[in-house]
């Protein structure tokens, strides 16, 4: 494995996703693609699910990619880069075809929430059991955005949406959010990680880990939506950084060794497993954002947000037992 | 110039993947699905014993066998795929999606009748389902031309002036399970007449002219957002794209038939010159038919058939100029188009004549749904109902349908 990047190496690395793009400020999309393809070695394809992203930042004849960039649909994301893959190992076993000329080419998957935990399952699920080598990157906004804020299985509970709204009987989304990151650790391949752009170095270098292994790469980012999420969007890094203080997203990276998924926490997971009391109240994670709004207004409903809670010290607990903390 | 062929015995699965074999694309991404599941068996063989230089990519649907195919043939790769009826249906939205993008990627349909009820046997309702989506669309009468259309598809996709992805039909089971002789060429004329991959060129957005492919050095943009302002001028271009590939396939075909000594056209006409009255249709049933023409010729009955292999690009002016003084033709179609005046074929058939002063009388059969048998019986009593519309002069009924219980 190469040494490790530091800040240094990716302030020169020019970006590869241009300005000029259409998503929303504030959103934390572009920042992830940004940091993501600082890590990436030399030669790119990029593939895109449908989405913010893919409407954003290609509306003909404009493209803000500097890379080669292809979206095929919503569902199949997956799937298309396994084509790409395959079509790159195809050239490289006889040394034709125009692909043939390069050593390696990092080949990138971006999806949604939409794309990934709902539509998009089988085509990554069957992607990882077939071994490819790319990295799936799923910026995480917690619901179909693009479509104007409607429930995925990436929602968190009692969240507010279009298709999941606070009702007199219903507070919001009635299901917890699918723990996508461990289903796809659960596949066995070589490298699953979850990151956070507040934590910019310790995403960078995941996305490199990832597209180092040989074989598939998962890492699952959470993508704060000023629009869908109801807050300022100045906030988003703030917002960013408190799902990882809450440990709402705890940041882990899961490799596949030896019959093995290691589960490791990351930095600044790794601080809080070692002073619990550095962990904040996943109240203050809510309450910055209007999606979450009914759980405070016009009564507060300590009911609901313990429940939160409750989930939020499950899936920690989870976390730690996984990481052999406990 | 002489080449020697070899006589093989091959079904019209093995016979396709015998053609790939030889062809030896990059990347071939299927799913099993009755009856075309011998194309991917045969050509895992090939696979599994190194015959072929071809990344298989085994995918868990046929929705991702062709998403991988597009995402392969984008990268600048061959790409292959193959199903049949629900396969196909589920493919449905990358169909258009792979057509668009003009990606020449190669796919064999061996024709089975949709779900539901579910039934595993032949009907053209899979082919017929896909007929808007941009794809050229062969359909073959026997292995032979199975065999030999899988090679000459690569040269229709893959002209510069086409561009578009091709479907290969064959008939399921007909034709996918039935052993036949088929004539095979020689690898390296397969691998000569169908030459390397060549890319036509594009303004990217950075204004340079470069190839049509993910490449890192040439970045492009490819799928991406096309609303009001360009949406319909791209519409345009996969218009005019179709209305060249008549012309290829017809030069691909002629070329083919100087290595081969078999000639391929967009219509294949059988004793028609002189004929009065005659069948029009696809696939395998005109085969038969044509036994059913000789036995009408030795009764002195002056009848002919045109077999269709091109349905997309629809050869109207063709058809028109083989058929226009006939005095009754009947139009085969194995698909059913609910709530419509009339089969998929008939109503195009029937359209081409409108702005001819002169005209046949036109009649539509409609048979064989879910594999029903089509013998020489059942065509010959297409034959007597044409006899009769000649003689008196008029169809009773436009729409029958033959071999069904009343």
């Amino acid at each position: 494995m190469a040494e490790k990047l530091t800040l240094k190496d990716i302030a020169k690395k020019p970006d590869l996703l241009m300005s000029g793009h259409r998503l929303c400020a504030g959103c934390a999309a572009g920042t992830i693609v940004r940091l993501a393809l600082k890590a990436t070695r030399g030669p790119v394809i990029l593939a895109n699910a449908t989405g913010c992203l893919e409407v954003a930042t290609t509306i003909f004849p404009y493209s803000s990619w500097k890379v080669p960039w292809i979206h095929n649909a919503f569902e199949n994301v997956a799937a298309t880069a396994s084509g790409i893959e395959a079509a790159f190992r195809a050239m490289k076993k006889v040394n034709k075809g125009p692909l043939a000329k390069y050593e390696h080419i990092d080949v990138i998957a971006f999806a949604g929430d939409g794309g990934t935990y709902d539509i998009g399952f089988q085509a990554l699920s069957g992607a990882l059991e077939r071994g490819h080598d790319f990295l799936y990157i799923l910026y995480d906004n917690e619901a179909y955005m693009n479509t104007g804020i409607q429930r995925s299985g990436g929602t968190p509970r009692f969240a507010w949406t279009t298709t999941s709204p606070a009702g007199k009987v219903i507070p919001g989304k009635r299901k917890w959010k699918k723990p996508i990151a461990r289903v796809v650790a659960e596949h066995e391949i070589p490298y699953v990680a979850t990151a956070s752009i507040a934590y910019p170095m310790d995403f960078v270098r995941k996305v490199r880990k990832g597209l180092e292994v040989e074989g598939p790469a998962f890492i699952h980012v959470l993508s704060p939506c000023t629009r869908g999420w109801r807050y300022p969007p100045e906030k988003t890094i703030k917002i960013a950084k408190l799902a990882v203080e809450t440990c709402f997203l705890p940041l882990w990276e899961a490799e596949f060794k030896d019959g093995e998924i290691v589960y490791t926490l990351s930095a600044p997971s790794e601080r809080i497993a070692r002073k619990p009391e550095l962990k904040k109240p996943i109240e203050e994670y809510l309450k910055l954002q209007g999606r979450f709004s009914h759980l405070f207004r016009p009564k507060k409903r300590d009911d609901l947000i313990s429940e939160i809670q409750q989930w939020v010290d499950y899936e920690w607990r989870l976390i730690l037992k996984r990481c052999g903390k406990l | 110039m002489e080449i020697k062929q070899i006589l093989m015995g091959l079904n019209g699965d093995e016979a396709v993947a015998y053609a790939i074999k030889q062809v030896d694309p990059d990347v071939v991404a299927a799913y099993p699905i009755t009856p075309q599941t011998i194309i991917v068996e045969r050509f895992s063989e090939y696979v599994a014993d190194g015959e072929v230089h071809t990344e298989f990519i085994s995918v868990e649907s046929e929705h991702s066998a062709l998403s991988a195919c597009v995402g392969a043939a984008a990268a600048g790769a061959r790409a292959f795929t193959a199903t049949a009826a629900n396969g196909l249906a589920l493919m449905w939205e990358i169909l258009y999606i792979a057509a668009s993008c003009r990606l020449p990627i190669v796919m064999a349909i061996v024709n089975r009748a949709l779900s539901g009820p579910i039934n595993i046997h032949c009907d053209h309702s899979d082919a017929m389902g896909a007929r808007d989506s941009g794809w050229i669309q062969i359909f073959c009468e026997n292995s032979q031309e199975a065999y030999d259309s899988t090679i000459q598809a690569w040269r229709i996709a893959e002209h510069p002036d086409v561009q578009l992805p091709v479907m290969v039909c064959l008939d399921g089971f007909v034709l996918s399970h039935t052993l036949e002789n088929v004539m095979t060429l020689p690898d390296e004329v397969v691998k000569k007449f169908i030459g390397e991959r060549k890319f036509v060129t594009i303004k990217n957005h950075f204004g340079k002219e470069v190839p049509f492919i993910l490449d890192p050095e040439n970045p492009i943009t490819i799928g991406p957002l096309d609303l009001y302002d360009f949406y319909f001028e791209h519409k345009m271009q996969q218009i005019h794209a179709m209305e060249n590939a008549p012309r290829v396939i017809e030069e691909v075909g002629k070329e083919y038939g100087k290595i081969s000594g078999r000639t391929y056209g967009l219509v294949h006409p059988y004793k028609l010159e002189d004929a009065e009255i005659a069948i029009i249709g696809l696939g395998s049933t005109m085969g038969t038919a044509k036994i059913v023409v000789d036995r009408l010729r030795e009764k002195g009955v002056k009848a002919g058939l045109l077999r269709i292999r091109s349905f997309r690009p629809f050869p109207a002016q063709q058809i028109i100029e083989h058929l226009k003084d006939k005095k009754v033709i009947g139009v085969l179609d194995r698909a059913a188009s609910f709530g419509a005046y009339g089969g998929p074929l008939f109503n195009e058939v029937r359209n081409a004549f409108y702005d001819q002063d002169i005209k046949p009388l036109i009649s539509n059969y409609i048979y064989g749904l879910g594999g029903r048998d089509m013998p020489p019986q059942r065509l010959m009593i297409i034959f007597e109902d044409l006899q009769k519309i000649m003689e008196t002069k008029r169809i009773e009924k436009t729409v029958k349908y033959i071999g069904v219980r009343e």
